[in-house]
């Protein structure tokens, strides 16, 4: 099955965790993954300016890992990021701010991502919204 | 065919960046001309009620954003029954033309409906 994910929840919050475990359990179950959207406080997840307590669990950076791993599309939506300080070195450029917080495997992009990914999953499924 | 969505609008207006938010994955949808369907839900409603002043908040008024859904092509807007009244609200009084108005059991067979579901 073809899915297509989308987190609305924070870095730390169970439910970007959980959206961490189901998309690692669909690979693992032989499914597709078309694409991941991060929004709204999702887009946190991508930050990787975000330090974590060693004795913790450093969500972004796993994200980062298995997204990289797997060569998958991971797609921050560029206006909630924008809001939130959550910035890669062109829109930083653009902006001109000083802090970078976004790189590869992620790709800022519009909300247009998120509908050509429903259009092509199977199942959207969505993690922290309200 | 292109793919149903139905986006379920749960927060306030003013409570955060969380109801703009929303709507602009259903404006986004209907400027691809995608069947887009929106639904009131719980504290959602309140983006509907008469007589908001974003102003006093500091805020950016969210209503031309809502009115603008019928240009957009998104013309399938619900509320849910049950949350106008627990909330005192009025459905004849919301700012948005042409809502339907919904029953829990017509909620359950709308959701159904559609292909794919957000709620936010």
């Amino acid at each position: 099955m073809k899915f297509a994910i989308a987190l609305f929840s924070a870095a730390h919050a169970p439910s970007s965790r959980r959206a961490l475990l189901f998309a690692q359990a669909a690979l693992a179950g032989g499914h597709e993954i078309v694409r991941l959207f991060f929004y709204q406080d999702g887009v946190y997840n991508a930050d990787n300016s975000i330090v974590t307590p060693q004795d913790e669990q450093d969500l972004p950076r796993q994200w980062r890992t298995f997204v990289s791993d797997h060569q998958l599309d991971g797609v921050v939506c560029i206006a909630a990021a924008l809001r939130r300080g959550v910035l890669n070195a062109e829109e930083a450029q653009r902006y001109q701010r000083s802090a970078i917080s976004v790189e590869a495997p992620w790709a800022l992009s519009g909300l247009g991502q998120l509908h050509d990914a429903i259009q092509d999953a199977d199942r959207l499924i969505c993690f922290g919204g309200a | 065919m292109a793919k149903s969505l139905l986006l379920i609008s749960r927060q306030s207006p003013w409570s955060g960046p969380g109801a703009r938010e929303a709507l602009d994955i259903v404006l986004a949808g209907g400027a691809f001309d995608l069947p887009i369907g929106l639904l009131f839900l719980d504290d959602g409603l309140f983006q509907l009620s008469a007589g908001q002043n974003a102003k006093a908040l500091q805020q950016k008024d969210l209503s031309a954003n809502l009115q603008a859904l019928p240009m957009f092509g998104v013309e399938d807007l619900f509320v849910c029954a049950d949350s106008a009244a627990e909330r005192g609200i009025a459905t004849d009084a919301l700012t948005l033309d042409a809502l339907k108005v919904l029953g829990a059991a017509d909620i359950a067979a709308l959701i159904d409906r559609y292909d794919q579901v957000i709620t936010l």
